[in-house]
């Protein structure tokens, strides 16, 4: 029944790749070691964590010695803000007003430790304004957390030019590129980034782990101690049949970012041409955006009315972040971004993958200008 | 006699994955793929179902509540979030914490990180056959303890605390308990019910699950809270955030309800391995058993071969898979940080090694194992001066060696 859908959710989670999985199974079947055993199975594990950080370091032009495994994205990033910062000690730390709880709430934490929590704000289109960097760089400050791509809107995020003004500073910069990684180009060198958070059930690997990518120099404290796994900045028996998963799905990147590049990018164009039609407002549309993600709403349409109404459909959209699509709050990115609460409070989430084709879209639009068309005249009964 | 080398005798370290839980696992790699946390469509829905059955059955086995099962990467994971979850949530009532001398790095190391932060520590010495005695534990509670942390079932020696007396009396003081449960689910019987127990940890590869995932139980009666440490989208009632993963949890799940109906058989079973292990190891001479043998994992054979080189001990029994010391702590060359705590001398914790029989062994695997161990002792003793000199009845202790 499930396949019968589609999925349009791809910001979420993506489907596992099969070659992903063929890669995985051994390591589920036949292959159990713990990696840090000394006999022969430990070793074979070993040698297959280790070939998974290669992996990944070349999937985003970095060095194996710089990929620290997690359990995800999340766990990266909580790595990330509070190792660096608790090594450094009180200070500030800078992020931006459209991050993911996972780098907001882990900086709420250390602000209630005591140190100063700041926010970069960002324009209407959702994008970050650089030039209120510099004005808080004056204050100490232990690391600057700014996402690649934005997980709801799409929009890309100027880290380059961040990462240079921090650098001026001497100031680390981290960035959350789990949005970005296998939509777009992701260059760890060429970002010239300190640390960046990557996530592998989101380019078609499993959920269950994740890497921080970390330049050597950087003092950072570990958040789970334990073994000292992980050169002892991550405790734990390493998740070996996620990690190769990972690991192989990082070698799909190129061909995925063409894929994304090319065919994904027509259905995007397509789509938001035939949701500008039906009315809709899109967010963040003059911003330089992943060409997989339209969040948009329609006035006087409530938005988790909309997206169950798709559900019924049999299309899976979203209406904000999974991880916060529990509270009906309306998305604090578009609050940041100045959109007016009603019309933030209908928005619509679709994230498209390779696996979607141009006739789903059409599809979809056929399917939800019935369904505003449906909506509208009960809103009209209603009044 | 045919039997595959090497032998895996290290299930202590992980266990393979049942081929009935990787069977569960596989369609939550495929179709059913959707992210838990997505509750607008059918995909999220489905993984979310699976994640809360597979709840059901952790929740099964300990006899708990499925609301007290919090899901983890791992028990190294569940470790870290109930000690200084716990510590850091009650700090406003002390600062001092118990453990155990020979817990697991995964509780030490949080313990340790806790002193840096201004907390104290006791770490209590067990008693020479690796139990804690219980009066003694009584006798480190201090006004300002809030929390013990004291495991179930030693990773390295396989001993078994006494979980009750140890709680109850936390429970007179006020103390909050925490159990490392990592090396106890499927080889004793838990029930938190009645166990006056408030955290334990869980892991699922020890239990013939998949790695990267655990759990940890958090009592709702009398309700314990915790500050989180995994900050994010709110997951797991705000105590863990993260994406969980939905094919370890489902794996995890299966991996606990065949662990709860097969347990009673299987350890028989594996008892009876044990023993004929033990009864054809101690034919060797000059062998010590590490821990109590009684009040012990029948899972768990630790065993020092006195007047054998540590090294060469295990480069020699190659054919078999099995540690010196913890997995965790291998990697090193230093003794056994829990063999010492026990009172062994470095010489017999460094010629120390821990069998750990699982599902998967065979009786035939254990003859080839003890006819291994007899040949290749008896090898190393011909080359080693010491074994020579014991057995010209010189007492080694008594001699006194010249520096080079």
């Amino acid at each position: 029944m499930i396949s019968n859908d589609v999925y349009f959710d791809h910001n979420a989670t993506t489907a596992l790749d099969k070659s992903v999985l063929e890669a995985m199974l051994p390591y589920m079947e036949q292959q159990h070691g713990n990696p840090t055993s000394r006999h022969s199975f430990g070793r074979q594990a070993r040698k297959a964590v280790e070939q998974a950080r290669e992996q990944v370091a070349a999937a985003v032009n970095a060095h194996p010695t710089q990929v620290i495994f997690t359990s995800g994205g999340t766990e990266a990033n909580n790595l990330a803000i509070i190792g660096i910062s608790s090594s450094y000690g009180i200070s500030q730390i800078i992020t931006s007003a459209i991050e993911h709880p996972c780098v907001t709430r882990p900086a709420l934490a250390m602000k209630h430790r005591g140190w100063k929590l700041s926010m970069l704000p960002v324009d209407s289109s959702g994008v970050v304004e650089t030039h209120a960097l510099e004005a808080l760089l004056e204050t100490e400050t232990s690391v600057v957390s700014v996402m690649l791509a934005n997980n709801e809107t799409g929009a890309l995020q100027p880290v380059a030019e961040l990462a240079e003004i921090a650098r001026r500073f001497r100031t680390i910069l981290h960035t959350d590129a789990v949005q970005a990684l296998g939509k777009v180009k992701v260059d760890f060198a060429e970002l010239n980034v300190q640390a960046m958070t990557l996530s592998s059930h989101k380019v078609n690997g499993p959920q269950g782990a994740g890497a921080l990518i970390l330049d050597k120099r950087i003092d950072i404290q570990p958040v789970i101690h334990g073994g000292g796994q992980e050169k002892g900045l991550r405790s734990g028996t390493e998740n070996v049949a996620a990690i190769v998963g990972f690991g192989y799905a990082c070698t799909l990147l190129d061909s995925r970012v063409m894929g994304y590049d090319k065919d994904v990018r027509l259905m995007q164009q397509r789509l938001e041409q035939g949701l500008r039609q039906l009315g809709a407002v899109i967010f963040s549309a003059g911003a330089e955006r992943l060409p997989n993600t339209t969040f948009f709403s329609f006035k006087e349409i409530d938005g988790e009315t909309l997206v169950m109404a798709l559900d019924r459909k049999g299309f899976a959209v979203a209406s904000g972040s999974a991880c916060s699509s529990d509270s009906s709050e309306p998305s604090s990115v578009l609050l940041a971004m100045g959109v007016e609460y009603d019309l933030a409070k209908g928005a619509v989430r679709v994230s498209l993958g390779l696996q979607n084709h141009m006739e789903q879209v059409d599809d979809f639009l056929a399917s939800l200008e019935l369904e505003l068309n449906r909506l509208r005249q009960l809103t009209a009964i209603a009044v | 006699m045919t039997v595959k080398t090497p032998i895996y005798l290290d299930y202590s370290a992980t266990t393979p994955i049942d081929p009935r839980v990787a069977e569960k696992m596989i369609p939550y790699l495929t179709e059913h793929f959707g992210n838990p946390a997505s509750r607008s469509h059918v995909f999220g829905w489905a993984a979310e179902k699976a994640v809360e059955t597979a709840r059901e059955e952790v929740a099964k086995l300990v006899n708990a509540d499925p609301r007290e099962i919090i899901w983890t990467s791992g028990a190294t994971e569940s470790n870290n979030l109930a000690i200084k979850g716990a510590a850091n949530f009650y700090s406003g009532k002390g600062k001092h914490i118990i453990t155990v001398m020979t817990e697991h790095k995964a509780v030490i190391d949080p313990v340790r990180e806790l002193e840096r932060l201004g907390f104290e520590a006791t770490f209590l010495q067990p008693e020479p056959n690796g139990l804690v005695d219980v009066e003694k534990f009584r006798a480190a509670i201090r006004p300002d303890t809030v929390l013990a942390s004291v495991m179930l079932v030693n990773n390295e020696i396989g001993v078994i605390q006494d979980i009750e007396s140890i709680g109850n009396i936390c429970r007179e003081n006020g103390v909050i308990f925490h159990v490392d449960a990592a090396q106890a689910t499927g080889k004793v019987a838990i029930d938190l019910e009645k166990l006056p127990v408030d955290l334990m940890s869980f892991s699922a590869h020890k239990t013939y699950g998949p790695k990267g995932i655990g759990a940890l139980y958090v009592r709702r009666k009398p309700r314990v809270r915790l500050e989180a440490q995994m900050h994010g989208g709110g997951h797991e009632r705000g105590l863990r955030s993260g994406t969980l993963a939905t094919h370890q949890i489902v794996g995890m799940g299966e991996a606990f309800r065949i662990a709860r109906e097969e347990m009673d058989f299987e350890i028989a079973r594996i008892r009876r391995l044990r023993d004929k292990l033990l009864t054809g190891l101690q034919e060797i001479e000059e062998v010590y058993v590490n821990g109590d043998l009684k009040q012990r994992v029948p899972h768990n054979l630790n065993i020092s071969f006195n007047y054998v080189e540590g090294e060469s001990l295990i480069m020699a029994v190659k054919d078999i898979a099995v540690s010196s010391g913890s997995a965790c702590t291998s990697a090193s060359l230093e003794p056994s940080y829990v063999l010492r705590a026990l009172g062994r001398s470095d010489e017999l914790a460094h010629s120390s090694i821990r069998f750990s029989i699982g599902r998967f062994t065979t009786e035939e695997e254990i003859d080839y194992t003890v006819s291994l161990m007899k040949s290749k002792i008896g090898k190393l003793r011909e080359l080693s001066p010491l074994w020579e000199m014991y057995q010209e009845g010189i007492d080694l202790s008594t001699v006194e060696w010249a520096a080079h």
